[in-house]
């Protein structure tokens, strides 16, 4: 099962400068699981000390945001896109 | 016979947008979809109700006095229409915004007499905050309606938005519309729940795209305070491509003509028609067309405008 994790900018430099990697699930926490074991400190910039998504962080699977599914219990599946972004403001 | 003329200043003729129904966008007899149009407002946008309702309340606590220059960052609309209620009732406006936003929002409030403090565009909207905080924090002349934490903000949208909606339609099913300070959400949403707890509230939120490298970590998102995350029912990020590839869809579709915004809240509208078996969506679009037209994203193809639209800020 392939799925790609598009990096966002603020954090493309711990993973080598690349924009996007691939990972597999079977869930978001578990998929961001197996991304930290190859490139260390990338969980803690997205995961709070309590184990829940930072929150000014959000986490989409094919946009939608993993908050309103089942949070990092989501599943994944195969050809999945995630994108992981920090909040902005508009108005 | 004499008439009765309902208007005594612009500023009255706030609000009452037209609901109209998108029957091209309906996938399957049994679900509707509207568009509340919101560029019918008189400067253009939705932020006329919410400017309206900021200003009436300041000057009825005193905060807003001839003396005082009202600052506010924005990332266009907010403060165009503070500027317009500004200059119609004597105030000093002061904006602060990113530099890189569309020319027509530069020109739009020094036309209603704003003065403009440009922030750095890297960090977008959020950065504008940043300044005016400062500024304010400084300088006890201005007076900050503050969109982000200011409740008359959504209260204009509980009271106003919502409420002619539900006149218009009350057995809407979902909402959609697009997240910039959460007012439109959070007022609209709070009074539909009211209505009908069942009614799905939805947010779409733009793709910030390569504009984020102002700032130094994801920590430095900012979610406004007025914002109350567990009212929405789900968010959906749309990408600028696409956001500009469905304003031009309902251009053509339904001779339609709103902004950049509108076209990611349509992209939401049409994902989540896909998927109903029955019943009405109403997808708020946020503004008219008009401040995009130097965008020429109805004339150009989105290939050749890409350049040019990955570091602007859009809504």
């Amino acid at each position: 099962m392939a799925v790609e994790v598009r990096v966002p900018s603020l954090l493309r430099g711990l993973v080598g400068g690349v924009k996007s990697i691939q990972t597999s699930g079977p869930t978001i926490g578990l998929a961001l699981d197996d991304i930290e074991a190859r490139f260390p400190g990338f969980k803690e910039r997205v995961i709070d000390p309590n184990g829940a998504i930072k929150q000014f962080v959000s986490i989409f699977i094919n946009g939608e945001d993993v908050r309103y599914i089942q949070s990092l219990d989501t599943p994944l599946l195969d050809g999945d896109q995630v994108s992981i972004l920090p909040a902005v403001a508009g108005g | 016979m004499r008439g009765t003329v309902k208007f005594k200043s612009i500023v009255d003729a706030i609000g009452h947008t037209p609901l109209v129904e998108l029957r091209s966008y309906s996938p399957r007899a049994g679900v509707q979809v509207f568009a509340k149009l919101e560029g019918h407002n008189p400067t253009g946008s939705l932020k006329d109700r919410i400017a309206k309702f900021m200003i009436d309340k300041a000057e009825r606590e005193g905060l807003l006095t001839e003396d005082k220059v009202i600052l506010e960052p924005t990332s266009g609309n907010t403060g165009i229409s503070l500027a317009m209620i500004a200059h119609v009732k004597g105030y000093r406006m002061k904006v602060v915004m990113p530099e890189n936003v569309s020319p027509e929002r530069v020109d739009m409030l020094r036309l209603f007499g704003a003065e403009i403090v440009f922030s750095s565009g890297e960090k977008g909207t959020n950065g504008s905050i940043e300044v005016a905080q400062k500024m304010a924090s400084e300088d006890a002349h201005y007076f900050m309606p503050y969109q982000y934490g200011n409740q008359a903000n959504p209260q204009a949208h509980y009271e106003t938005t919502a409420q002619e909606i539900i006149d218009d339609l009350p057995g809407i099913d979902t909402f959609v519309a697009g997240l910039g300070t959460g007012g439109t959400l959070m007022g609209v949403g709070r009074r539909f729940k009211e209505h009908n707890p069942e009614i799905k509230v939805m947010a779409a939120v733009p793709h910030p795209g390569e504009l984020i490298f102002g700032l130094r970590n994801l920590d430095e998102g900012f979610i406004p305070p007025i914002v109350d995350l567990d009212l929405l029912d789900g968010r959906i990020v749309v990408e600028s491509e696409n956001a500009f590839k469905c304003t031009r869809e309902l251009t053509e579709r339904e001779g339609i003509f709103a902004g950049v915004s509108s076209g990611a809240v349509m992209a939401c509208a049409k994902r989540l028609a896909s998927r109903m078996e029955k019943g009405s969506i109403v997808a708020l679009l946020a503004d008219g067309g008009w401040k995009y037209l130097s965008s020429q994203l109805w004339t150009r193809s989105y290939g050749d405008m890409e350049q040019n639209t990955q570091n602007m800020v859009w809504w």
